[in-house]
This record gives C-alpha cells, structure tokens and sequence, in this order.
C-alpha cells in the first residue's frame, strides 16, 4: 500500500485534532482532539518506519534500519498516558471548582 | 625698571579683588580709599614708566607667559610698553584716578555693598583696559577687549532694578559682541596667514606684513578689525548703543563711554598702521565712515533735550572725527585728539554729573538752566571743556582737531568741508546746551531750586584738574606753523611712523584754522544768543523732530533686525520646537504607547486564540521553510 494514504490520513486525523482544540470549548473534547494529534503523529512515525524496514529488510534479513521511529511511537504513547493521566485529574479538579469543564471559563485569571 | 610694567595692571586687579570680595564687609570709605588707591598707584607706575620711554625709548616686551602653545602656534601673555601704550597708559589711569575719587562722593547715597561692587566694576574695568593697551599681540588685546565690553555691560546696569537700564546693557553689549566678531575673525586670518599675532619684533605681524599679505589679505583683515572698532567705539552702523549706555552712573559714561573704552577702537587701528597704510580701501573706508558718523551724531545732538544724550552723541562724532583721522592717515593727530577728548569730555561728563547731583538726578536741561549762579566751579569747568571741544584756540581741543581736519584737507577737501560743517555744529549743540543749562533763569521746581548746591570738593577738584588739562593739554601738539614743535608727533614718531606726510602751504593752513574757528565762534554767538533767554522748551516739530528722534536709526534697527528675529525665534518656538522636536519626541512616546495597546488586545486569555496564533505561526513558519529552506539561510547568516 503506497505510502501516501497514511500520509493522508494523518493529516486528516492532525487537522480534525488542531480544529478540535480550536472550535471546542469542553475541555475533555479538547483533550481528546490533542491525543488525535498525537496519534495522527504516532501513526506517521509507523508508516515511515515500516516503509524505510521494508526496504532494508529485503536486502539484509539481519537489517534494523528504520525500527527506531516505531521505538519512538512507543515512548510517546506511554508519555501519552502518563499526561492523560495528569490531564484528566486536573480537567477533574476543574469540574469540582468550577462545576464546569469549559475551557473559556478560566480565563478570569486574566484581571 | 621693566619689572614696572606687571604692576600698572596689577594694582586694578587687586584693588577689584578686595573691593568684589569684601564689598559686604567693608565700610565704604575703604572701598572707595582701596579703589582710587589702586589707580592711584596705577597711575604712578604709569608715569615712571612714561618718562623711562620718553627718555630711553620703548621697554623691550615682558613675556610673563605662554598662553597659547598649540604646534606651531605660540601666543605668549606679554606686555609691551612703547611710546604710544605708554600714553595710553597714562590717559587711562590719569583720567581714570580722578573719575574714581569724583565716584567716591557722586556715589556716596548708595549702599555700601552696592558702592563695593561699584568700584569692584571699575576697578575690573580699568585692570581690562590696561590689558587692552599694554598687550604685545592680538589675543591680549582681544582679552582686555572683552573684559571692557564685560564691565561696559555691567556699569551700564548698574542700577539692576530698572528693566530699561538692564535692556541698555544688553544692547551695549550684544552691539559689541557683533563687533567683536570682525575683531575675532581678524585675528584668526592673521594667524592663518602669518601664523603669529606678536605685533613687533622680527616675527612679528608688521615686519611681515608687507612680504607674506596680499593685498586681499590686507584689505580683508584690516576692514574686519574696523568691524571690531566699529562695535567698540560706536561708529556708524554700530553705534546706537552708546548713547543708550547712559543709563549707568555719570562717572561711568565719563570713563568708560567717552574717555577709555569708546578710544580701544582708534587705539587698535593706530596700532595696526602698519597694516592700514598698506590698504587705501580699508582707509578709505575708516575715513568715510568716521566723516559721516561725524556729522551724523552731531546732528542728532543739536535736539538732545537729556543732558547726557547731548554729550553720549557728541562723543560719537568725536569718535567719528578720530577715525578721520585715521582714515586719512594722521595718527598722531587722531591720538591727539583722543587724548585731548578725554580731558574735555571726561570734563564734561563730570561737570554733567555735578549737575544731575545738584538738581537731584533730573537730566533733562528744560528743566534746569541759570545754574551758573548755584554752581560756579561746575560753571566755569564746563564752559572751559565747552570752549575746548568747539575748537576755539588755545584750548586743547582746537590742536588735535585742526590737525586731523588739516589731514583730512591734504586728502580730499569734500572730507575737510564736512570735517568743519561738523566743527560748526559741534559748537552750537555743546553751547545750546551750555546756554540752556547754565544761562537764563531756573525752570525746576521750586524744591529743586531750594536744593540746588555745589558739588563736595572730591567731585570739584577732578573737574578742576580736568579743565586745567582741557586748557593745557593742547600745547604739546602745537603745529609747527604756530610756532611749536608738536612733541607728541615726536614722541609718537617710532610706533607710528608709516604716516603719511601731507604737506599743505602754511598760508593754506593758516585759512583752513581762520575757517574753522570762524565758524565755531559764529556757531557759538549764534547759539548763546538763542538759547539763553528763551530755551526751546516744547517738542521739536518738522526736520527737528526727526533728529529730536535720532533720525529714527533705533525704530528701523528695530524693525529691520530685532523684529524679524524675534519674529524667526517665535517661528522656531512654536513650530520647529513644538511641533518639530517636541512633535518627534512626544509621537515616539505615542506610537509606543498606542501600539503597546494594540498588541495587549492579543494577550485576550481566550486559549483558543493562542491556540489559533500557534498553528498559524507554524503554518507560516512552514511555508518559509519550504521556500527553499529561507529560514536555514538566515540563521546560517546570523550565526556564521
């Protein structure tokens, strides 16, 4: 499969993520669309890492080439949970203050 | 015997110091002991110094410093006292003397710390004026030329408080700041051209004049040292601070404004002869301008109703008559005749000021006349100076003045006809005013006339002196026609001797003195006859109104430069300043502070919108970078 529909698809995934965090006022739909991101990131990082193994593979079995951008997709995936994790416990303490999780309504901190 | 010469300008100095500092603890008879002493002394030191010239010739240069020391360029502070500063010398700390001790009493109603200041001024002025004359070369002369103008500006606003004598000073002074600016460019074209501003000496400016000038040069420094006399001795079209600078004391306008500083102008030109002589335009010009100043102040003297305006006006044209003089090349005639004005015109000054001190500061002769009764030593003094500076022999005045117009006839008779048409003149204003001030009957106030008295003896017997030298002074200049041997043009001979011989046949001569005297007898019956029982008391009217009102000179200054500039300084205030400067300056604070605003609307808290800002950044950011790598280009730039 040409390397050009993953491309294509990460950057839909990207762009629906960027006019999510920009257009979305709740803050968990926020989140989620940052993790889109990421993932549309992550799933870059695999198609050109497999597209670059591939080529090596066929002329050294033995090759590593390329496996570095999946090892990095890994990381970042459990960075990813980590910062979920964080995120979701402040977007939590937000609903319990505020009783909202509108992104907009702290900006009081402003005056 | 040379040690001498340090002290002649020594003794003004300290008696300034003393007198300026301590002028608030001091009593007044010390200051006014210290300030006269100290010209006394001067004026001691003066004559040792003038008989050692007179008996063994000029005293070599005393060279007390380097002032000046710039490569090639070396001005050293000296001295040099020949024949023609030895008399000056003389004239000034003479007259200067007897001015201060008629100060001690004219000035006595003051308070002590002003008094102190007073003489601290006229001590600072004499020390000035001796600087001036006893000078080896220009810059010293420039030194002392500034110090006169200083303390001119200071005496003539003695009296601070009064805005319009503060305005005279400043007039005197800026007046003498335009001179002064020809005088200074002079001296730098001397030093440009000649690379040195001794006067003698085989270095000197006059030995090598003739050889490294050209005639532009000379032509071109010569007529800008005139702008410099023209400032200081108040010649046409400088002159009109001279007669406003009567605002000072009495004492001050006889010293400063007709007896000293007023000659440093004829001095510096008769100094510079060397110079003059090779230029017949520069003299040519002197001779002019002197001639119409001349007739052109006495003129306006003829409707003077303020007795000191009548003497300020008289001195212009006899500043007038000495630059003649010097224009058609009989120096020694014009420094005759600038000492021979300092007796008479000091005379009259003294005599002006006893009178204002008996009327009780009233200046204005409708108001006075039949004073001749009140006060007879005054009387007598001033009809002497009178009769000395109308011309009528033996009296000093007629030598120098037959002399210079004798000159001025070898040059050109048109010069000798207006030379003697101002000779007339001069006589029927001096004696108007004589006749209207000391002739027919009192016109003051009935409590003026109860007052009236004669001066004390310390104003009485500077007068006494003054008119005794005003009678003598003229026979050390009597021609040789008369039956004399003219020592001073003997005396004088070694510094000015590149003066032009013009010989005129003694019965020629013997006409031209009949004529003049003639006239300013006629001149002088005509105007006793008119004034002494009926003064004019009213306003002039028609072509007196005109010269009652100067000829109008001061309201076209006025209109022609003061205006303009004042005019141009508003123009500058308001719209260079306010909208140029102050514009720039206050529209950086503005645009800061107007796009500050306009920037703080982005800091909104609106997450989104930084949100928006990011992405559009790196969109952009991208886009450059995909334009051939632009941003790699401008690092690589930056930090290679």
């Amino acid at each position: 499969m040409p390397i050009q529909y993953y491309i294509y698809l990460a950057l839909a995934l990207f762009s629906i993520g960027v006019i999510g965090v920009l257009v979305r006022k709740n803050a968990i739909i926020v989140f989620m669309c940052i993790e889109l991101m990421l993932n549309a990131v992550n799933l870059l990082l695999v198609a050109f890492s497999k597209m670059h193994h591939g080529v090596a593979f066929a002329i050294d079995k033995a090759s590593t080439v390329g496996i570095d951008g999946q090892l990095f997709v890994f990381f970042i995936m459990v960075v990813a949970a980590a910062e979920v994790s964080v995120g979701l416990a402040i977007i939590v303490m937000m609903y319990r203050n505020t009783h909202s999780v509108d992104v907009n309504f702290l900006n009081r901190l402003k005056n | 015997m040379s040690k001498l010469v340090y002290l002649v300008p020594l003794f003004p100095l300290i008696g300034f110091l003393i007198n300026g500092l301590g002028r608030k603890s001091l009593s007044k008879s010390a200051i006014g002991v210290i300030g006269s002493g100290a010209i006394l002394a001067s004026f001691v030191t003066s004559l040792v110094l003038f008989f050692e010239v007179k008996n063994h010739g000029a005293i070599p240069v005393q060279q007390l410093f380097t002032f000046i020391d710039v490569q090639t360029l070396k001005i050293a502070f000296a001295f040099q006292v020949d024949q023609l500063s030895s008399l000056f010398l003389l004239i000034i700390t003479g007259i200067g003397f007897l001015i201060h001790l008629y100060s001690t009493a004219y000035m006595n109603n003051e308070e002590p710390q002003h008094y102190g200041r007073y003489f601290a001024y006229l001590n600072l002025f004499v020390f000035s004026m001796l600087l001036l004359v006893l000078g080896a070369n220009y810059v010293i002369m420039f030194i002392g030329w500034e110090g006169v103008g200083l303390c001119s500006y200071l005496l003539i606003g003695y009296w601070f408080k009064n805005d319009s004598y503060n305005y005279a000073a400043k007039k005197a002074f800026v007046m003498n700041r335009i001179g002064d600016l020809g005088f200074l460019l002079a001296i730098f074209w001397i030093i440009v051209r000649l690379g040195t501003v001794e006067y003698g000496g085989v270095d000197g400016v006059f030995a090598n004049a003739a050889a490294k000038l050209s005639s532009f040069d000379v032509t071109l420094i010569t007529i800008l040292l005139f702008v410099g006399a023209m400032g200081k001795s108040a010649q046409i079209p400088l002159y009109t601070w001279l007669p406003d600078a009567m605002a000072g004391p009495t004492p001050v306008s006889a010293l400063i404004h007709a007896a000293t500083m007023v000659t440093a102008g004829i001095y510096m030109i008769a100094r510079s002869n060397v110079l003059y002589s090779m230029s017949h335009i520069a003299m040519n010009l002197v001779a002019i301008i002197g001639l119409v100043t001349a007739l052109f102040a006495a003129t306006i003297a003829i409707k003077q109703n303020d007795i000191k305006k009548v003497l300020a006006y008289s001195t212009v044209s006899q500043l007038g008559y000495m630059f003649l003089g010097l224009g058609v090349g009989a120096y020694t005639g014009s420094v005759f005749h600038v000492m021979t004005h300092a007796f008479f015109k000091a005379l009259l000054f003294l005599g002006a000021g006893s009178v204002i001190h008996a009327m009780h500061h009233e200046q204005d002769i409708r108001n006075m006349g039949g004073l001749k009764k009140k006060l007879p030593i005054t009387h007598i003094t001033f009809l002497l100076g009178c009769l000395a500076i109308a011309g009528i022999p033996p009296f000093s005045g007629f030598f120098s003045k037959d002399e210079i117009l004798a000159a001025a006839y070898a040059h050109s008779p048109i010069y000798w006809g207006v030379g003697v048409a101002t000779a007339g003149l001069t006589a029927f204003y001096m004696f108007r005013l004589y006749a209207t001030t000391f002739l027919g009957t009192f016109r003051g106030t009935h409590d003026q006339e109860h007052h009236l008295h004669e001066s004390p003896a310390a104003m009485t017997v500077p007068l006494i002196i003054l008119a005794a030298l005003s009678v003598l002074g003229g026979f050390i200049g009597v021609p040789e026609i008369l039956g004399g041997h003219h020592e001073l043009h003997h005396f004088l001979a070694p510094v000015l001797t590149t003066e032009k011989h013009h010989e005129i046949e003694h019965g020629t001569e013997f006409m031209l003195m009949g004529v003049s005297v003639a006239l300013a007898a006629i001149a002088i019956a005509v105007a006793i006859l008119k004034y002494s029982k009926k003064p004019e008391l009213q306003d002039a009217t028609g072509f007196g109104k005109l010269l009652a009102n100067k000829w109008y000179i001061d309201e076209l200054y006025d209109m022609v430069v003061v205006k303009p500039l004042n005019a141009i300084a508003v123009f500058f205030k308001n719209i260079i300043e306010k909208s140029g400067i102050d514009g720039l300056v206050n529209g950086v604070g503005k645009f800061v502070n107007y796009s500050s605003r306009q920037l703080r609307l982005l800091q909104s808290g609106q997450v989104n919108a930084y949100v928006l800002m990011m992405v559009l950044s790196i969109v952009v950011m991208l886009l450059i970078w995909l334009q051939e790598g632009v941003i790699f280009r401008v690092f690589a730039k930056l930090f290679y």
